[in-house]
């Protein structure tokens, strides 16, 4: 079966390489552009504090979508905070020794499971039954919720129906880190979770999963609103000045 | 008035999402801009040959240059959450106007020529050339947009459908198709001064002839000052102040407050405006050149304080903008806010005690108010975030008794647009106005109905002007929308006025 361990240990190396190298090309893209108005949405904070501490309420609790659907809200909220979870629990097959709060998490990660599914589901089912969103759904729309629905599934089956031996799991992606491939246990359930996993991380970021870098750079949600008082320029307007 | 050629939407007692009824709006363009409008902006007069090509170059220019419109056209998730947001969706059922709808007419072009997605597997995820089909439902459906930013309070990622539809607009001009609306006014302020076409003399007649009018009116000599040099302030308003209805109400209150507060302050016949329609063509060039007009006007008149009227986008425009556009304001005196709001300028001399209302002057009416999309969602007042809600209603509450807000979903930040700003506010897009402005309309009926709420203030000449011509349509007078400054006309009392008790015992001893 070492054929296979090959495979998805390149799988696994070119996956990486696309996230990071894509993901990081897109944020110094971002970074590197221009933004050469000052066009916070007001009430905006007039402060850099103020606007780290909105930033956050964004990136936590999702205040712009509570107030916009309260529907979506509760959804998308369970299904991220569901995989924040599933993420830390998963560390401990990246990471040794594992560390206490990783360990303690553990039994949280299972419910971050469930909660992530559930959350899919919602998001998903809205797109079927509500015209407006139906209407403005692409395939993609479609596939990533079925792409991460079935790494949800997958990796519950894994836990409650056919386990599998994490122990060497854990080796295969230890090895990994030294350019070493050892033995991935065949069970199917697992190597369609990996597949499917890889797959997502190498859409990442050519896909709408880009809104998560994206949302630290919009302007309307970043910027600080002080325009009267510091002089904000961009440097191809601030040429114009010199013409 | 003209008998509407459309269904004219009713007014529910309960706002409805309504469902979608997909090219329902698709009949509606606006006049497209001449060449001669195009030229005096910089833009091709026709249609370009290879315009497709020119589109595309000029769609990576902005990627190149506005951050956010890379950030935007990325990051749309598709959740929804904004889709019952906009006014001229809830207005209008077309779900091209749903903010997402309307931004995705721009972003499956940009998935197609600019993503790897969109170039390999365009049907995957919605992406299409840019086709004559496409070009006409831009050209149809960014017209259909004020730009009132309601989208971005919702977005998770504070996607501004407003920043989507300037870059749209930007891209049309560059290949020969502009909007005649926007680009013959910009045209007027490049070649006489302001958006109406007011030459320097007719100005100065107009407010000879009103000053003749305030004196009749109060016994008072407020002035009207134009081109003089050496005044403290500068006072840049929109051109409708000086002639129309509501809205020069509003100019003889500006006056009166300065009369009060005993300033120096002039108006410019050469920067006879504030609106920059610069901003509704998404044009950073324009915007700029419009804006530049008023630091010449400051320079060369040496003021020391520039304040402005009330008008919606043009306080976005100075607000947030002129400091970048046309600063460093270094020259002016820096113990005020640069630029400064009239709102601004009236509420500090209520705070410091120097204007007395009579606020029994305005008990025929009872207010609400309409934040203005621009002053509410992209602008600023006083020093403290939501200043632009406050102040507002603060100097209302001052001058009158009998005052309600509508319902909180529609006011402040959440406010509905008066379904006339973005460079909408023309004859050829009555249906959209008329359409766009129901669920304004809506929150306003509920007030009329429950708190007998006779007039709405609003402090944006474009709310005025739609309103004026739009509330008829419902069934409202159009008298019914007033001025923040109108109401405070009629409520100061005037230094140097005598008041009623004092001029009837000099008329007994005159007897």
């Amino acid at each position: 079966m070492s054929f296979i361990s090959d495979i998805y240990a390149y799988l696994f190396y070119f996956a990486t390489l696309v996230l990071l190298g894509g993901v990081a090309f897109k944020i110094l893209q971002y970074a590197r552009t221009p933004a050469p108005l000052k066009i916070p949405t007001t009430p905006a904070p007039t402060t850099r504090v103020g606007v780290a501490l909105r930033m956050t309420r964004e990136v936590v609790l999702f205040e712009s979508l509570f107030r916009g659907n309260k529907w979506t809200w509760i959804f998308s909220w369970m299904f991220h905070f569901g995989l924040l979870l599933v993420t830390l629990r998963h560390l401990r097959y990246f990471i040794d020794p594992v560390p206490v709060p990783i360990q303690m998490i553990q039994p949280f990660g299972i419910y971050g499971g469930m909660a992530m599914i559930v959350g899919l589901a919602g998001l998903w089912t809205r797109r079927f039954f509500v015209d407006r969103v139906r209407y403005i759904s692409s395939r993609s729309d479609h596939l990533i919720l079925g792409l991460l629905i079935a790494i949800g599934l997958t990796g519950l089956m894994m836990r409650f129906v056919v386990h599998t031996d994490i122990i060497r799991v854990k080796e295969f992606f230890a090895g990994l880190y030294q350019f070493e491939v050892f033995v991935l246990p065949a069970d199917p359930v697992l190597l369609l979770h990996l597949l499917l996993v890889a797959l997502l991380m190498i859409i990442f970021p050519y896909s709408k999963l880009l809104h998560a870098p994206g949302l630290f750079f919009s302007p309307t949600r970043n910027q600080v609103d002080n325009p009267r008082e510091q002089r904000h320029i961009a440097p191809w307007a601030k040429r114009l000045e010199q013409e | 008035m003209a008998k509407a050629n459309f269904q004219v939407p009713e007014l529910k007692e309960y706002a409805e999402i309504p469902e979608i009824e997909p090219g329902v709006m698709a009949h509606s363009k606006t006049f497209k801009s001449k060449p001669e409008f195009q030229d005096a902006l910089g833009f091709p007069g026709e249609l370009v040959e290879d315009w497709q090509k020119k589109a595309i170059d000029k769609m990576g220019d902005l990627l190149g240059r506005y951050r956010s419109l890379r950030v935007y056209l990325d990051s749309c998730v598709k959740c929804g959450a904004c889709t019952d947001k906009c006014h001229y969706y809830l207005g209008t059922h077309d779900p091209k106007n749903m903010p997402v709808g309307r931004q995705d007419l721009l972003r499956k072009v940009y998935r197609r020529y600019f993503t790897l997605a969109g170039r390999f597997f365009p049907d995957l995820v919605g992406a299409t050339e840019l086709t004559e089909d496409v070009l006409g439902d831009w050209y149809n459906y960014f017209h259909q947009c004020s730009q009132c930013r309601r989208c971005s309070v919702f977005c998770p990622y504070g996607i501004d459908t407003a920043e989507i539809s300037m870059a749209a607009r930007e891209i049309m001009d560059h290949i020969g198709v502009g909007q005649k609306y926007c680009n013959e006014i910009i045209g007027k302020v490049y070649k006489i001064g302001n958006n109406l076409g007011l030459p320097g003399p007719a100005l100065i007649d107009t407010l000879e002839g009103l000053e003749e009018d305030v004196f009749d009116d109060t016994g008072v000599e407020v002035k009207f000052p134009v081109d003089q040099e050496g005044a403290e302030i500068l006072l840049v308003t929109p051109s409708a102040d000086f002639f129309a209805e509501p809205h020069v109400d509003g100019l003889i209150g500006y006056g009166k407050v300065f009369h009060e507060a005993g300033v120096s302050w002039t108006m410019s016949t050469y920067a006879s405006e504030a609106a920059n329609f610069g901003m509704f063509i998404g044009s950073y060039d324009n915007m700029r050149r419009v804006a530049l007009r008023i630091r010449e006007a400051a320079i060369k008149l040496g003021v020391k304080r520039i304040v402005f009227g009330e008008c919606g986008h043009a306080w976005r425009v100075a607000y947030s903008f002129l400091n970048t556009l046309a600063g460093p304001w270094d020259f002016l005196d820096q113990r005020y806010p640069i630029p400064q709001h009239i709102c601004e300028f009236t509420y500090d001399l209520i705070q410091q005690g120097k204007l007395k209302f009579d606020k029994s002057q305005n008990d025929d009416k009872v207010l609400t108010y309409h934040d203005s999309c621009n002053v509410a969602r992209a602008s600023r007042m006083g020093d403290k975030p939501g200043g632009q809600f406050d102040i507002p209603r603060a100097i209302i509450r001052e001058v009158c008794n009998h005052y309600y807000d509508m319902d909180e979903e529609t006011i402040r930040d959440r406010t509905f647009c008066c379904g006339g700003g973005g460079g909408l506010l023309t004859d050829d897009l009555m249906e959209v106005r008329v359409k766009g402005a129901q669920p304004r309309i809506e929150a306003l009926n509920h007030v009329i109905q429950e708190k007998a709420v006779t007039h709405m203030a609003a402090i944006c000449a474009i709310c005025k002007t739609q309103f004026t011509k739009v509330l008829p349509y419902y069934g409202m007078d159009m008298d019914q929308i007033v001025g923040i400054h109108q109401l405070v006309s009629n409520a100061i009392i005037l230094t140097g006025k005598e008041s009623d008790e004092q001029s009837s015992e000099s008329a007994q001893a005159t007897a």
